[in-house]
């Protein structure tokens, strides 16, 4: 591994194993129907609370994860959980029952990334040969923590995005050079970037100059243009927050135009009425694990850029007046 | 630098706004005034009920309040409440059915966290606020008439 600034560059190219995730009914009727592993009946399948729906969504997508390898549980090295909820509940109740050794991470929406990041920095550097990176999210949960009562009438603003329930996990593996497995060959940790938007409902918005931050690092750091990729994917900046990103690397001189698309604007049909569209550490996480991941064994993309946004406010953050800090990390994959 | 940064939060404000999409105004307006007055005619009928049965307009103001409130919290108990928030905005939080919502939904959200530290202390998460505000107001408005006697 070496480092150009904030780029890291993985020399080894450490595998995309296999993938998992799982999604609540309303996402299953969506655009990507027919790329999950499994979509829940109704939002609590079974369960009391919906917090702990959140965490069988991740314990049931990591176990998936590994069983598609063909692996068994102690064969994982490390898993890099993470999810949107205080004090990382929904994480730290899925991974209770696996007795794998555990690293939580809370990057919000950006957590995903960050865990493939480190897991192919630890495999890269020969600390760990099998590592899952794994994330959730829950409309419901999130709701309550950050919102308001899901049964109370308020009417949402046509610039909030819709959390998506579901998990998403990832089995990351040293390059096994026989296999065709997509390979994690590089990546760019974010800054924290606030651009002062305090609007809550205004994620999206509030993350696209952290996504572009990182971006223009990416692509001055590796000596590329933005078409280098096949695609380039964010992960839940929204339909308001897309045109915000395409227009500041424009001032930048890199054209986005043409190979970029956001995971949050992929998920839910204009019907299904989610105002901005998809956000939630799952918007990226249901993404990559199922259509992109798919899209990179079958060679219809050959290289991608994965880009993590998060924004890092709380329900006290934004209760005291702060704005919105926000954060990316970008990782490319080549298949 | 500090001068620096804030032209260049303002710059970005500006685009913001520039893609930011507007409420449907008069589409929310609209569905505010006929849900809103829906709420009141059923209001209306269900006091006129209360007079025919032989109590004065005043009398009849607590049973009606009591029956609408029943209404809202049966609606947001099957889900249907929240719904009609989303299209009807102010329509439904303003009469006394989107203050009975307002309890009822914290009341339903938190039960899991039980009936003491779930529903007891999370049922007033919004109705709170405006039960404090509404009754300082009542005091200021009382101790106006007061002085004016």
């Amino acid at each position: 591994m070496k480092n150009q600034g904030q780029s890291l560059f993985f020399n080894s190219q450490p595998q995309i194993t296999s993938t998992a995730n799982i999604v609540g009914p309303f996402e299953g009727i969506g655009q990507l129907t027919g790329y999950f592993d499994y979509i829940m009946k109704d939002s609590l399948e079974g369960h009391t609370s919906w917090e702990k729906c959140e965490s069988y969504m991740l314990e049931w997508s990591i176990r998936k994860a590994i069983d598609k390898a063909s692996y068994q549980l102690s064969d994982i090295d490390f898993v890099m959980a993470g999810d949107l909820l205080n004090q990382l509940t929904s994480t730290h109740f899925a991974v209770r029952n696996l007795n794998i050794p555990f690293l939580g991470l809370y990057g919000a929406c950006s957590t995903l990334v960050e865990g493939m990041l480190l897991a192919s920095a630890l495999i890269d550097g020969r600390f760990a040969s099998n590592m899952i990176a794994a994330v959730s999210s829950h409309h419901d949960t999130a709701e309550r923590q950050y919102r308001f009562p899901t049964e109370q009438g308020v009417q949402r603003p046509p610039i909030s995005q819709w959390t998506v329930t579901g998990a998403g996990a990832l089995l990351i593996s040293a390059n096994n050079s026989n296999s065709s497995k997509p390979k994690v060959v590089a990546g760019t940790v974010g800054k924290i970037v606030d651009m002062g938007i305090k609007d809550t409902n205004a994620m999206g918005p509030a993350m696209a100059p952290a996504a572009a931050d990182t971006l223009i690092a990416h692509f001055s750091n590796l000596n590329i243009q933005p078409r280098y990729y096949d695609m380039i994917y964010t992960g839940d900046l929204g339909k308001v927050g897309k045109l915000l990103l395409i227009e500041l690397l424009k001032e930048s001189g890199y054209n986005l135009s043409t190979n970029y698309e956001d995971c949050g604007c992929m998920i839910y049909t204009n019907d299904q009425d989610t105002h901005s569209g998809a956000s939630g550490c799952a918007s990226s996480a249901v993404v990559f694990s199922g259509y992109i991941y798919q899209q990179l064994m079958q060679k219809n993309l050959r290289r991608v850029l994965l880009v993590g946004t998060g924004s890092l406010h709380s329900p006290t953050s934004y209760q005291q007046k702060e704005s919105i800090p926000s954060i990316a990390h970008a990782v490319a994959i080549e298949a | 630098m500090e001068n620096q940064k804030k032209q260049y939060q303002q710059k970005y404000e500006e685009k913001y706004k520039k893609y930011k999409p507007s409420p449907p105004l008069i589409k929310n307006a609209l569905w505010a005034f006929f849900v809103g007055g829906i709420i009141c005619i059923i209001g209306q009928f269900v006091q006129n009920i209360f007079i025919e049965q032989g109590m004065t307009i005043k009398e009849a103001g607590g049973p009606t309040a009591v029956v609408m409130v029943f209404i809202s919290a049966f609606l947001t108990g099957i889900g249907v409440y929240d719904e009609i928030g989303q299209r009807a905005g102010a329509g439904s939080i303003v009469p006394i059915t989107g203050f009975a919502n307002s309890i009822v939904a914290p009341a339903m959200e938190f039960k899991r966290e039980g009936y003491v530290f779930g529903i007891g202390a999370k049922m007033f998460v919004i109705a709170g606020p405006v039960l404090v505000y509404g009754m300082v107001t009542a005091f200021i408005i009382g101790l106006i008439y007061w002085l004016r006697i």
